[in-house]
């Protein structure tokens, strides 16, 4: 998958083997959302990566997050961290958005009465890692799930 | 000015000050939807919101906003408690609506 992303990259290490991370997202559960993001924000601080790219790599993993924890049924997130840039990989099982195009306008939401309560379900999420990320790829199958890409430079 | 300036103003209640009370406050945002909060939330600022939930201290975690000041009575449950200061995120409260609230951190910043 997406595998044009992996070209032209230049770690200073001089080879283009990433640090992997996994994390598990559970379905519903609000209070753990965003320690993968805070886990990769860490990880990323230490490694010295500049604090504007820092953000938007927080920005993304964090709605990648809270979108698996409202609408999918728990899924798993892969982190890749090359000298150059991190790539997510937000894979869910659940319903698959019906209509991507809608999802990606600002304002759309479809989150239950809880997410809204909590804060979310504002229909900014995936337009703020749209916004934040130098590429996102949006494979979805309805009634299967969603694997959300996406690839910040520093 | 610092966090440990603005607590010893005496204008907020204390929740949790474990954490970085030298850290200065460069800003002052409001907001309480937490997706405008994440993407626009300027580090070092004082945020005030009335979301007083676990999600409330991630984005503050993720934003590196240097205080929460929780406005309108909004009062923290004891595990989000607990999450501020196991993440040395401080935690400041008033009775006073946002936009008051925030004033009130302006003022002190525009001296």
């Amino acid at each position: 998958m997406n595998d044009a992303l992996d070209s032209g990259a230049s770690p200073e290490n001089g080879s283009d083997e990433p640090l992997v991370l996994d994390y598990t997202v559970v379905k519903d559960d609000f209070t753990r959302a965003g320690e993968a993001s805070g886990d990769v924000k860490k990880k990323l601080r230490m490694a010295g990566i500049n604090p504007a790219a820092i953000r938007k790599v927080s920005i993304c993993m964090y709605e990648g997050e809270i979108n698996m924890v409202i609408h999918a049924d728990g899924g798993g997130i892969r982190v890749e961290i090359y000298g150059d840039r991190v790539r997510m990989i937000l894979k869910d099982k659940g319903p698959g958005i019906k209509d991507v195009d809608k999802a990606m306008q600002a304002g759309w939401s479809t989150a239950s009465e809880e997410a809204r309560n909590l804060g979310f379900g504002a229909g900014m999420g995936l337009p703020n890692m749209k916004k934040n990320s130098d590429s996102m790829d949006i494979q979805t199958v309805i009634g299967t799930g969603t694997t959300v890409t996406m690839v910040v430079n520093y | 000015m610092t966090v440990k300036d603005l607590i010893d103003s005496g204008e907020f209640k204390i929740i949790n000050d474990e954490g970085d009370t030298a850290a200065e406050i460069t800003d002052v945002f409001c907001c309480d939807l937490l997706s405008v909060a994440m993407a626009h939330a300027p580090g070092g600022s004082a945020w005030v919101t009335v979301m007083a939930n676990m999600n409330t201290l991630a984005v503050a975690s993720l934003t590196g906003v240097s205080c929460v000041i929780l406005a309108e009575k909004a009062e923290m449950d004891e595990m989000a408690l607990s999450k501020a200061r196991q993440q040395e995120i401080i935690v400041l409260a008033t009775d006073k609506p946002i936009f008051k609230a925030a004033l009130t951190v302006y003022g002190k910043l525009a001296k």
